[in-house]
C-alpha cells in the first residue's frame, strides 16, 4: 500500500501542500490512498444480494414456465399413433411422455438384450394414452422402444371425447340415424352430432333447472309443513298443511309432465347411434349424444387444431366437469373460488380495519397492546388446517348447529347451516387472514403524518372526525395493500376449506334463481381443492395430470386478475390522496 | 455563556393594547415526563396585536404556543402547572371542552398541511366538523377566508381542485384561510414561513400585517428579522424561561437583559 502512495503526485500549489501537512496530523500518511477497496464499497455483499434476488426470480420463473407450458399445451390436439408391437399386438393412442427405464433382461431376445446391455441396461419407453377405458380397463400403456415394430398415423383414426367413459380412440364403422343404419358420412355425422348435443343439453336443462327447481320447491313446501306443525301444533296447522299439500300435488303433476318430455327425448335419442371400432376390431355402439367432441387427429390443419384448442378452453372455463373431474370444465370451481374470496373480503375488511383502528388510535399504548400485537402477529403463523378444525368445530357445529335449532328445526336431523358451507368457509378464511389486514392497517395508520392529524384537531375536529375525514382516507391505500395480501392468501388456501365446505362436486351453485338467491349454507367447489382432487384423488391420476396444470394456470390467472383489480383501485386512491407538498 | 444557571427575573416593557389581553399566561410550568420544559412563564398576549416568540432551538417557544390551544394534550406523560386564561376562564380547568377551545384558536403549522381534499373542502372543514351544511354559509365563508388570506384571486376558478396541487406558499396561505374560516379570536402560528421561499415569506408577512387587528396573532419564529418586521411585542425565551417580554423595537434596539442582547445581535443561538 505504501508503495502505491509514493507514486501519487502531491497536490500542486502552496495551498495544497499546506492542506496535506495540516491533515497529516490526524491521518497517518501511509493510510491514505486514492482508491477505495471493494469490501468498503460493499461490492461482495452486493453480489450476494443480487444473487439471492436472481435465485428467487429464477425459481419463480421456472415454476411459472412449467405451469404455463404444460397448462397451455394440454388442450392442443395431438396426433394418434398406430403402433405395431413385436409380439404382434397393435395399439393406437396419443403420446403422453417418455422416460428411460431398466427393463427386465430375462424376457428379451438376444439381439435386444445385447442392445440394452450396450446401453448400460437402460432403454427408452413411451406412455401412450390408448383411452377406451370401457374396453381395456385402463387408459394408458407403456411401450418400450425395442417392442415397437412399426408406427403409422392413419388418417381415419378419430379422437372422441365422450360424456362418460372418457376418451375413445378408433375408427367410425357406421352409424344409425333416426333408426336407419347407414355407412359413415362425415357431413351427415357432423350435423347429427350437433343436433344430438342439443338434445343432450335440453335433457340436462330439463333435469337440472326444471326438475331440480320443482324438487327444490317441493322440499320447501315439505319443510314449511313441518315448520307449521312444529310452531302451531298438529291441529292448528292442519289447514296450512292441506293447502301446502295441494301445492305439492300441483308441483308433482308438473314434474310428471316434464319427466314425460324427458323420456320422450331420451327415446328419440336412442335412435341415433354410432358404431366405433377400436384398433383391434372390437366395436361399441354409443348414442351420438354421448360424443362431446370428435376430430380426425391425424388429418387436421393448423386452423382445425386451433379451433379445437379454443373450443376445449371454452369448455374448460364455462362448463361443468365430467368423468370424475378429469375432463370437462371447472366453471363451478371458478365461481366458488371467486364467491368465497369476495365473501371473505366482506368479512375480513371491516373486522380487521376496526380492530387495527382501535389498537392503534384509541387503545393506550403499553404492555397490553404490545401483547395483543404480538399475539396477532403470531396468529399468522398458526397452521391453516388448525383454522379449518376451528371453523368446523366453532362455526359449523356450534354456531351452525344453534342456527339450525333456532331457525331450521323442520329440516333436522339434516343440517342446514350445521355443516360446512360457503359462509363458514369464508368466515374461517377471514379469521385466517385477519392478522395480515390488522398489521397492514396499523402500519398504514401510523404512516399518516402527525401534521395531518394536528391540522385537523386544530380546526376543532374531534378525534373521531379526524380519523374519519383525514386519517382513514390517507391510510386507505395502505389498508388496500393489506386487503390484497389477504385476498391472495385466502384465494390460494386449500387445507382448511376441506373441513368447512369444499366438495369434489357440488350439486348446485351457491347463487341461483330461487329465493333467497344467495344460499350461504351450500357447499361449493374450489380451484385449489380441484387441483388436489384431480391430481391425487381421482381414479386415474395420469388422466388428471394435464388438468392439474391447466387448473393451476387458471387459479394463478384468477388470483392475478383479482389482485390487479385491487391494485388498480389502490393506485387510484393513492393518486387521489397523494401528498403534494411542494 | 458561563452564567447559564443564573436567571434574573423577566424584564417587561409591553406595548399595551387598548382592548386588553387576549390570553393571560400565569405562572406556567410544564414537564415532559420528569424533564421540565417551561419555568414560571408569565405573559399577557395583547388583543389585536402580533406577538412574536423568539429564542434558540429547544427554548420552549413552540411548546408554549402549543399549550395555548392544548395541542400538547396529544403528548403522553405531560404535566402542567399554572394557568392560561381566555376572557377570564382557565383553559386547563377541569371539564373544559377542548374541541370548543380549539375552534376559538386557529393554528397554522410549520409545514403547510392541507388535507387531501379540494380547496373548498379544506376551508369548510372547520365548519363541516361543526355540523354546518348550509351551502350559502359555506360559500360565503370560503370567499371571505380566501379574501382574508389573499388567495381568492388565484384560486377562485378552481375551488374544487385538490389543495395538494397548489404551490408551497399557496398551500400555507390556504392553511391560514382554513385557520380563519371558523372565525377564531386568536391565530397561533408555529414558524409559518420556515418551509417557504423568500417571496412566499414576504406574502405571508404582508398577510399577517393585514390580519392583525382582526385577530390576535401569536407567532413563533426563528427569524429575528421577521419578528422585527411584523410583530408589535416580542417575547425572548431561553431554556424554558421568559427572559424578556416587551415592545419589539425596544427588544431589538435596546434590550434590557444581556442575554437578549447577545441573542438579537447574533452572538449566540
Amino acid at each position: 500500500m505504501t508503495t502505491t502512495n509514493e507514486q501519487i503526485p502531491p497536490a500542486s500549489g502552496a495551498a495544497g501542500v499546506a492542506g496535506v501537512a495540516a491533515r497529516d496530523a490526524v491521518v497517518p500518511r501511509q493510510r491514505r490512498r486514492f482508491s477505495t477497496d471493494l469490501s468498503s464499497l460493499g461490492e461482495p455483499a452486493l453480489w450476494g444480494f443480487g444473487g439471492a434476488l436472481a435465485l428467487g426470480i429464477i425459481m419463480i420463473a421456472v415454476f411459472l414456465m412449467v405451469v404455463l407450458y404444460n397448462g397451455a399445451t394440454t388442450f392442443w390436439p395431438k396426433p394418434i399413433d398406430r403402433v405395431e408391437l413385436t409380439d404382434g399386438n397393435v395399439i393406437a393412442g396419443t403420446e403422453r411422455r417418455g422416460t428411460i427405464f431398466r427393463p427386465q433382461l430375462g424376457g428379451l431376445d438376444d439381439a435386444t438384450r445385447a442392445e440394452v446391455e450396450a446401453n448400460d441396461g437402460f432403454a427408452f419407453r413411451t406412455l401412450y394414452q390408448t383411452a377406451n377405458f370401457d374396453l381395456y380397463g385402463d387408459d394408458f400403456q407403456w411401450v418400450a422402444d425395442f417392442e415397437v415394430e412399426n408406427v403409422t398415423q392413419p388418417e381415419d383414426f378419430y379422437y372422441f371425447e365422450r360424456q362418460t367413459w372418457g376418451v375413445f380412440i378408433g375408427r367410425i364403422a357406421g352409424m344409425t340415424i333416426d333408426g336407419q343404419e347407414m355407412a359413415y358420412d362425415p357431413a351427415v355425422f357432423r350435423r347429427e352430432q350437433a343436433a344430438a348435443r342439443d338434445r343432450f343439453r335440453e335433457i340436462r336443462r330439463l333435469e337440472r333447472s326444471e326438475i331440480g327447481g320443482i324438487n327444490y320447491l317441493i322440499e320447501r313446501e315439505r319443510l314449511a309443513q313441518r315448520r307449521a306443525v312444529i310452531r302451531q301444533g298438529e291441529e292448528a296447522a292442519a289447514a296450512d298443511v292441506a293447502a301446502s299439500q295441494a301445492r305439492i300435488a300441483e308441483l308433482q303433476a308438473e314434474f310428471q309432465e316434464i319427466q314425460a318430455r324427458v323420456n320422450e327425448i331420451r327415446a328419440r335419442d336412442r335412435n341415433y347411434s354410432v358404431v366405433l371400432e377400436e384398433v383391434g376390431g372390437r366395436q361399441i355402439t354409443p348414442e351420438i349424444s354421448q360424443i362431446v367432441r370428435f376430430f380426425p387427429a391425424n388429418n387436421l390443419g393448423f386452423f382445425d387444431k386451433l379451433g379445437i384448442y379454443i373450443s376445449r378452453w371454452w369448455e374448460f372455463v364455462s362448463a361443468e366437469p365430467r368423468e370424475a373431474n378429469t375432463q370437462g370444465g371447472v366453471m363451478p370451481a371458478i365461481f366458488g373460488t371467486v364467491a368465497m374470496t369476495l365473501l371473505m373480503v366482506v368479512f375480513v375488511a371491516p373486522f380487521g380495519v376496526i380492530t387495527a383502528l382501535y389498537l392503534r388510535e384509541y387503545a393506550k399504548q403499553g404492555r397490553v397492546t404490545s401483547i395483543v400485537r404480538i399475539s396477532v402477529n403470531n396468529l399468522a403463523g398458526v397452521p391453516s388446517i388448525v383454522y379449518g378444525v376451528f371453523g368446523l368445530g366453532f362455526f359449523a357445529y356450534a354456531m351452525g348447529g344453534t342456527i339450525d335449532q333456532l331457525f331450521y328445526p323442520e329440516a333436522l336431523p339434516n343440517p342446514t347451516f350445521g355443516k360446512g358451507g360457503i359462509l363458514w368457509a369464508s368466515l374461517t378464511l377471514a379469521l385466517l387472514t385477519v392478522p395480515v389486514v390488522i398489521v397492514a392497517t396499523e402500519e398504514a395508520l401510523s404512516a399518516v403524518p402527525r401534521s395531518m392529524r394536528e391540522g385537523s384537531l386544530a380546526c376543532g375536529a374531534s378525534k373521531w372526525q379526524t380519523i374519519r375525514y383525514v386519517v382513514l382516507p390517507k391510510a386507505l391505500p395502505g389498508i388496500m395493500t393489506g386487503m390484497i395480501l389477504a385476498m391472495a392468501r385466502g384465494a390460494g388456501e386449500v387445507a382448511p376449506l376441506m373441513l368447512v365446505g369444499v366438495v369434489k362436486l357440488a350439486p348446485a351453485l351457491p347463487i341461483d334463481g330461487f329465493a333467497p338467491f344467495i344460499h350461504l349454507d351450500r357447499s361449493f367447489m374450489h380451484l385449489g381443492f380441484h387441483i388436489f382432487d384431480v391430481g391425487f384423488q381421482s381414479r386415474n391420476s395420469e388422466a388428471g395430470k394435464p388438468m392439474v396444470f391447466v387448473t393451476t394456470l387458471l387459479l394463478l390467472a384468477l388470483i392475478i386478475v383479482m389482485n390487479a383489480t385491487a391494485i388498480i383501485i389502490r393506485n387510484r386512491l393513492k393518486r387521489k390522496y397523494a401528498t403534494g407538498q411542494f | 455563556m458561563s452564567d447559564t444557571l443564573e436567571f434574573e427575573p423577566t424584564a417587561y416593557h409591553v406595548k399595551k393594547s387598548n382592548e386588553g389581553a387576549a390570553l393571560d399566561i400565569v405562572d406556567f410550568n410544564l414537564w415532559y415526563g420528569k424533564k421540565q420544559a417551561l419555568f414560571d412563564n408569565n405573559l399577557e398576549i395583547q388583543k389585536g396585536q402580533v406577538t412574536a416568540l423568539i429564542g434558540p432551538s429547544g427554548c420552549g417557544k413552540s411548546t408554549l404556543l402549543r399549550c395555548l390551544n392544548r395541542m400538547n394534550d396529544l403528548v403522553d406523560d405531560l404535566t402542567i402547572e399554572g394557568q392560561i386564561t381566555v376572557d377570564g376562564f382557565d383553559i386547563y380547568a377541569k371539564g373544559v371542552d377542548v374541541i370548543a377551545l380549539r375552534k376559538r384558536m386557529g393554528m397554522v403549522f410549520q409545514k403547510p398541511n392541507p388535507f387531501a381534499m379540494s380547496i373548498y373542502d379544506n376551508i369548510t372543514y372547520p365548519l363541516r366538523v361543526d355540523g354546518v351544511t348550509k351551502r350559502s354559509i359555506l360559500d360565503e365563508t370560503v370567499e371571505h377566508a380566501l379574501r382574508q388570506s389573499a388567495l381568492w384571486n388565484e384560486v377562485k376558478d378552481r375551488l374544487n381542485d385538490s389543495a395538494l396541487g397548489l404551490s408551497g406558499g399557496q398551500q400555507q396561505r390556504l392553511c391560514i384561510a382554513r385557520a380563519v374560516a371558523s372565525d377564531p379570536e386568536v391565530l397561533l402560528m408555529d414558524e409559518p414561513c420556515s418551509a417557504l421561499d423568500p417571496i412566499a415569506t414576504a406574502r405571508i408577512e404582508e398577510l399577517i400585517e393585514e390580519l392583525k387587528g382582526t385577530y390576535s396573532i401569536v407567532m413563533v419564529t426563528h427569524s429575528m428579522a421577521q419578528a422585527a418586521r411584523v410583530s408589535d411585542n416580542t417575547a425572548f425565551m431561553y431554556l424554558g424561561r421568559l427572559i424578556e417580554y416587551g415592545d419589539t423595537d425596544t427588544i431589538f434596539t435596546n434590550p434590557q437583559r444581556p442575554r437578549t442582547n447577545d441573542y438579537v445581535t447574533g452572538r449566540f443561538g
